[in-house]
């Protein structure tokens, strides 16, 4: 994809900023790495060799009987007995002694007819998001060298639940800013252009719209519909659009008189053309100002919902849940400290990014 | 032959004060009913101070607004108002302001090409062909095609304005104060431009400005606007030599000529009369030293006088 000489300025003056700069390359991998939480925490391994055959049981379903078991359910790749099946190659003897045939097999002193020595390819963190893990005490409990940052109030790793929660925190973001962004921009540039009527009634529907307790809307219909994540993007979108509208319309009603707006009508260029080929650059610095300020918010708002317990389901990976179990539990720092680490640190990178990006685009830096 | 451009009874209402269900209380007379006509290659100028509707009458005739009563001939065909790009492809409009009248976020080269595509929808090649032809025409050189517009002169910019209109390939050019944002010598590099360009293209200029002494270099015929109506339309020389109504007399007195100390030229209030409520005869007759009865209560129709010039006044010169 080539820049255009524009954009490619752009970049140079966004390079240049190297806090945003640092902020994004941070960013970029700390997200990559999330998108691949599988493959870093979880309670599957990634590679099995069975008896000389291959198993991917991070992407696949395998029945226990699979690895010689007697379960038709998936396998419990963290139970001894299953390990001592995998690698042993489906020795009988696993069912009575486990952790004697493993240490024997370790110690490569096991011999046995029928023995097949297979091996597992494990994550670095051996738990996924909602595995309880198998630890002695009363959770939550401090962290280890087994759980590095301890486990919450459910014994489920922390670390584990932050990974799949950073995730599953900017992916949301990720799509309410978008379709916020593209339907106030829309409904801005509009408003902004045409102005008369349309503006006036339009104008009254968003200040009612933006009166109604958009709190109370969510909890309602999570009560009526049940709690999901796809109707909670639906819910943050209908009571977030508004957000832009007013920044894009003021930029289009102060451009929309503009001489050049006025020279591009006289070449007979149509409207939406120059809406949003003509006008909509020129206010893009005022829109990606207030870019920052959505994003933040929207996680902070998903994260308030899961804190008040009106959020996502209670066993999603919530950001905003480790904090409850913060304040309730506040015997345990790790997680109050953890959840407040992430916080401060997703929200300053994508802070900071923003920042970067809107110099960027400002034509008085552009072209300086 | 016929006309380059007539318009007759063009006229243009502003509502304002819109009542409750968008009823009008009141309307302003932005320009009141004007009839005139351009020949092919004759440059009209149309004085007249702020207010007076010139530049009104200009954004009626691209197309920006639609006028309210009247209609616009351009070789004897009537423009349907609604239709933007068959305006643009006959009348273009030239700014005052340069800079601003181009796109801040877009290079030399997408402007020019903006009136390409979407009037006349050339591929890349002939775009690249014909940007060159007008660049060499304006006197510009092809390595602005890659600029932004902040990063010229007014002359510059003026001139890429102009590059833009020709680029429509209208023959009547609308110049709406086209040098009065510009410096005095850039001034006649730009009016110079512009009377070759004329010249090599066979172009027709509506040339609006308040300043008397561009508008008497530029033009063959010139009109006095005055409260949004015509009150005086003759041939330059004798406009200006020979002013016939005061409106006329006024401006060319108030004008500031290097040599002669700088005179009030009216004693008495000098502003417009209310739009919103004009008088019923000369909307003149407030500021008219040879006001006479009958000039308050009949407004004084445009007449040809036997030298072909047209003047609306019960009291002439």
């Amino acid at each position: 994809m080539a820049l255009s000489p524009l954009n490619q300025r752009r970049w140079r003056n966004f390079c240049r900023n190297r806090r945003a700069y640092w902020s994004l390359i941070v960013f970029s991998v700390l997200f990559t790495l999330s998108l691949f939480a599988e493959f870093i925490a979880n309670d599957k391994p990634i590679l099995v060799s069975y008896r000389g055959e291959l198993h991917m049981p991070v992407f696949n379903f395998y029945p226990e009987t699979a690895f010689g078991g007697d379960f038709e359910t998936e396998a419990v790749y963290r139970d001894p007995e299953v390990q001592c099946l995998i690698v042993s190659g489906g020795i009988e003897d696993c069912f009575d002694d486990p952790e004697g045939i493993l240490e024997e097999i370790d110690a490569g002193t096991y011999a046995a007819e029928g023995f097949d020595k297979g091996w597992a390819i494990w994550p670095l963190i051996p738990y996924s998001f909602n595995t309880s893990v198998d630890r002695p005490g009363a959770a939550p409990l401090p962290p280890n060298a087994q759980n590095l940052l301890g486990t919450d109030d459910a014994k489920r790793d922390v670390l584990a639940r932050v990974i799949y929660g950073f995730r599953l925190s900017i992916i949301f973001t990720l799509i309410v800013t978008t379709a916020t962004s593209l339907i106030g921009i829309f409904a801005g540039a509009i408003q902004g252009y045409f102005g008369g009527w349309l503006d006036l009634i339009m104008q009254r529907i968003i200040e009612i719209w933006s009166g109604t307790p958009s709190l109370y809307v969510i909890i309602i219909m999570f009560a009526i519909l049940g709690r999901s994540f796809w109707l909670l993007v639906f819910l943050m979108i209908a009571f977030g659009w508004m957000a832009l509208v007013s920044v894009v319309r003021a930029e289009f009603l102060r451009a929309r008189n503009l001489e050049y707006v006025r020279a591009a009508k006289a070449l007979g260029v149509g409207n939406m053309t120059i809406m949003f080929r003509h006008m909509l650059p020129n206010a893009m610095v005022a829109t990606l100002t207030f870019l920052p300020f959505i994003v933040t918010g929207t996680i902070a708002s998903l994260a308030s919902l899961d804190f008040l317990g009106f959020g996502l389901p209670s066993s999603a990976p919530s950001l905003g849940e480790l904090t409850l179990q913060a304040k309730q539990n506040l015997q345990a720092p790790w997680l109050a400290f953890t959840a407040f680490f992430t916080f401060a640190i997703m929200l300053s990178l994508l802070v900071f990014i923003f920042e970067g990006v809107r110099d960027a685009f400002d034509p008085r830096k552009t072209f300086s | 032959m016929r006309d380059a451009l007539t318009f007759t009874d063009l006229s243009k209402t502003f509502a304002v004060a819109k009542g409750l269900l968008g009823r009008a209380k009141s309307q302003v007379h932005a320009v009141q009913p004007l009839s005139m006509s351009v020949e092919h290659g004759e440059t009209l100028g149309i004085v007249g101070e702020s207010g007076c509707g010139k530049s009104t009458l200009a954004r009626m005739l691209v197309g920006l607004l639609p006028p309210s009563t009247g209609v616009i001939e351009i070789d004897g065909h009537p423009l349907d108002p609604s239709d933007r790009a068959a305006f643009g492809k006959k009348i273009q409009y030239v700014f005052q302001d340069p800079i601003s009248s181009l796109n801040p976020r877009k290079t030399v080269r997408q402007i020019m090409e903006a009136p390409l595509i979407h009037l006349h929808g050339l591929n890349s090649a002939e775009r690249a062909k014909r940007i060159r032809e007008i660049f060499a025409a304006v006197n510009l050189r092809e390595e602005f095609l890659d600029r932004y517009p902040h990063e010229f002169s007014g002359g510059q910019a003026q001139r890429i304005g102009i590059a833009r209109a020709l680029a429509a390939d209208a023959r009547i050019l609308i110049l709406d104060e086209p040098v009065s944002a510009l410096d005095v010598s850039v001034q006649a590099q730009v009016l110079n431009l512009l009377s070759d360009l004329k010249q090599q293209l066979g172009l027709t200029y509506l040339f609006i400005s308040h300043d008397l002494a561009v508008v008497e270099a530029v033009s063959d015929r010139v009109a006095v606007l005055y409260f949004g109506s015509v009150v005086e339309v003759g041939p330059a020389e004798q406009v200006f030599a020979a002013p016939r109504h005061p409106y006329t007399k006024l401006l060319a007195n108030s004008a500031p000529v290097v040599g002669r100390p700088l005179a009030q030229p009216e004693m008495r209030e000098t502003e417009l009369p209310d739009p919103l409520n004009p008088p019923p005869g000369c909307a003149f007759c407030g500021r008219c030293p040879r006001r006479i009865a009958r000039c308050d209560t009949e407004r004084p129709p445009l007449l040809t006088q036997s030298d072909g010039v047209s003047i609306a006044c019960h009291n002439p010169l």
